[in-house]
């Protein structure tokens, strides 16, 4: 069993869906770090991103790679509209409301999929869905999908480019000055409404991203943003909530747990460990693996 | 009369009131109205205890919904149990998860959307154990025989189980008569609006909270049991599916948190609505989650203290104008 012609795959194969969770738990990190509220709708707004890239390649036949610079924007818009049109206003300054908010949210837009998509599984044919690319790295080789590897790229380059718009920018500087201080911020003349729908935008666009890379490998239907919300959240909290670097290690790490659990465990019991792992991490290490005591 | 006999009063005449209309009642169609709105109103009810009492926002009601549940069907599949027997257990069963789950989750200070992802892990873990060991049936799910009677928990009309959660309905609002006039209800309220006062005061959050997880667990467990009776049938996806978390505290926020009829209020409201289009669109999938989505984010916005503030707010601009 621990042969390692079948645990090099495996680890690859965690690596490769780790990048992936790491991305999506990056969007969900940012937002938290910023807003100081959990996004429930995280989920749910993955799964539209899903189909928006479902139907871009079905009905106008685009690739799905070729797709993000569609998806990604247009995440973004739907991200800084629903921040700035129904998530603030609705807050009225208290945390508990937000979190509602976002539930009732990841409520609509599931069930919009729902009534409009039907509950099917739906996957994507491309020329490249079947290629494999042999990796040897001498004391053991495998065979892995192509669009796992380029989903791994991707996901690793969208992750760097998020993390250089936070630490280079101006924005960047913004977004970490409201989420320090968000009264000093709004007197040094920082616009932190503005600041928050940037913060949701980015982080859903970032789903957007992950659906670009996820699909061709990957399905959707109207509930497959539940199994990643959980995971997502099981990241972030690992990496310690609001950090970018225990995001990313937090996404790799529960990609391998998963992969070699599934494999050593079986499926459900491997995903029932994330959850338990998750229950455990809140309860005895809410600070994170990685992030010092609070 | 003192604000105690004034709600004690109020149960009675809403009790009485149900039961008159319950019984002039002749078509089946309306008789399941009123009963699944009084079940409805019941899971809002339960929800309402924690979450609005208690400040402490469970997103995974579900799982205590789904342990009273399985076990009402499992007491009488595999132990022969009246169902009568089994209810009572299936609720100390569902007391007891929620003594598990807050004594673990408030025993290390979650609280907020950590204690909601908690909850709402839990009921995932729940769902994924139902899905797979062979006593619950997994999958395929446990029908309870049909033997109709009284003795046997099984009415025959709706009548009989609209009376029956009549009677939980009106027993969870006693209990939340209670808590809003006896010491343990004023240190739930005291450590919802500030715990660390409360603390300071004497008061000991840990224990008052298990209770109150205690408490809404039960009643929610008593709702799943009911379930049961009703549709002889449960399955994971039922048992601990997001729906039946959702339901309960969509109803009581709409309805208004921390108020005595706002579950009720909010239960019913929703369930008109959810009626409405259901004429109005027919029977399609994901359109009841949609508007109690659209209803909840509405309500928020507009109307945090949910329809019972609403109307409270409507009589203070009347009086005001009067004056």
């Amino acid at each position: 069993m621990t042969d390692l012609s079948i645990l090099f795959p495996s680890l690859l194969n965690g690596l490769t869906t780790g990048a992936v969770y790491a991305l999506i738990a990056l969007g969900l990190t940012l937002i938290y770090g910023v807003l100081h509220i959990i996004n429930f709708a995280h989920g749910a707004a993955l799964m539209l991103a899903l189909y928006a890239v479902y139907w871009l390649k079905e009905a106008a036949g685009v690739d799905p790679y070729l797709a993000l610079p569609l998806v990604v924007p247009g995440m973004f818009v739907l991200g800084y509209a629903l921040q700035r049109l129904v998530i603030n206003r609705a807050s009225h300054g208290k945390d508990e409301n937000i979190l509602l908010v976002t539930l009732g949210l990841s409520i609509v837009m599931e069930n919009l999929a729902l009534l409009f998509f039907k509950s099917d599984t739906r996957t994507i044919e491309t020329a490249y869905t079947l290629t494999t690319v042999p990796i040897n790295i001498g004391i053991a080789q495998a065979m892995i999908a192509l669009p796992k590897l380029v989903a791994f790229g991707g996901a690793l380059v969208a992750s760097a480019t998020l993390m250089l718009i936070v630490g280079r920018t101006d924005l960047g500087r913004a977004i970490r000055a409201v989420a320090k201080e968000k009264h000093g911020a709004k007197l040094m003349g920082i616009d932190v409404d503005h600041v928050y729908a940037m913060s949701f935008g980015i982080g859903l666009a970032c789903l957007g991203a992950a659906a670009c890379f996820l699909l061709p490998a990957y399905y959707v239907n109207p509930q497959v943003g539940n199994g990643f919300v959980l995971v997502a959240f099981t990241i972030v909290v690992l990496g310690g909530m609001g950090s970018f670097s225990g995001a990313l290690l937090g996404g790799l790490l529960i990609g391998v747990v998963e992969s070699l659990g599934g494999l050593l465990l079986g499926e459900s019991l491997g995903q029932i460990g994330i959850f338990l792992l998750f229950i455990a991490v809140l309860l005895f290490r809410p600070q994170g693996l990685f992030g010092a005591k609070a | 009369m003192s604000a105690l006999k004034k709600e004690l009063l109020r149960i009675a005449i809403f009790a009485v009131g149900v039961a008159l209309l319950l019984n002039l009642l002749d078509s089946g169609v309306a008789l399941n109205f009123v009963m699944m709105a009084l079940y409805a109103a019941l899971l809002a009810q339960a929800w309402n205890i924690l979450g609005g009492y208690g400040g402490q926002f469970s997103f995974g009601h579900a799982l205590f919904f789904g342990t009273g549940a399985y076990v009402q069907a499992i007491a009488q599949i595999e132990g022969g149990l009246n169902p009568w027997l089994a209810m009572p257990l299936g609720v100390l069963a569902s007391a007891g998860v929620g003594v598990f789950v807050g004594a673990l989750s408030f025993r290390y200070g979650l609280k907020g959307s950590y204690f909601a992802l908690v909850t709402l892990a839990f009921a995932e873990v729940f769902r994924i154990v139902a899905l797979s060991v062979p006593f619950t049936g997994a999958g395929v799910g446990l029908m309870v025989p049909l033997r109709e009677g009284f003795g046997n928990m099984q009415f025959g009309s709706r009548r009989g189980f609209a009376l029956m959660v009549l009677g939980l309905v009106v027993l969870a609002l006693l209990v939340t008569c209670w808590l809003r006039h006896s010491r343990f209800g004023a240190y739930l309220q005291a450590v919802r609006d500030n715990e660390d006062a409360a603390r300071a005061a004497g008061v000991n959050p840990f224990r008052v909270k298990l209770g109150a997880i205690a408490l809404s667990g039960g009643f929610m467990g008593a709702g799943g049991a009911f379930y049961v009776q009703v549709f002889q049938y449960i399955d994971p996806g039922i048992a601990y599916g997001a729906h039946t978390s959702v339901e309960a505290l969509v109803g009581a926020i709409v309805g208004g948190m921390g108020t005595l009829w706002g579950p009720l209020i909010g239960a019913l409201a929703l369930h008109v609505l959810a009626d409405l289009t259901r004429n109005l669109f027919g029977q399609l999938p994901g359109i009841n989650m949609v508007i109690y989505g659209v209803v909840l984010v509405l309500m928020i916005m507009f109307a945090p203290r949910g329809l019972g503030g609403l109307g409270r707010s409507v009589r203070e601009l009347w009086k005001g104008r009067s004056k």
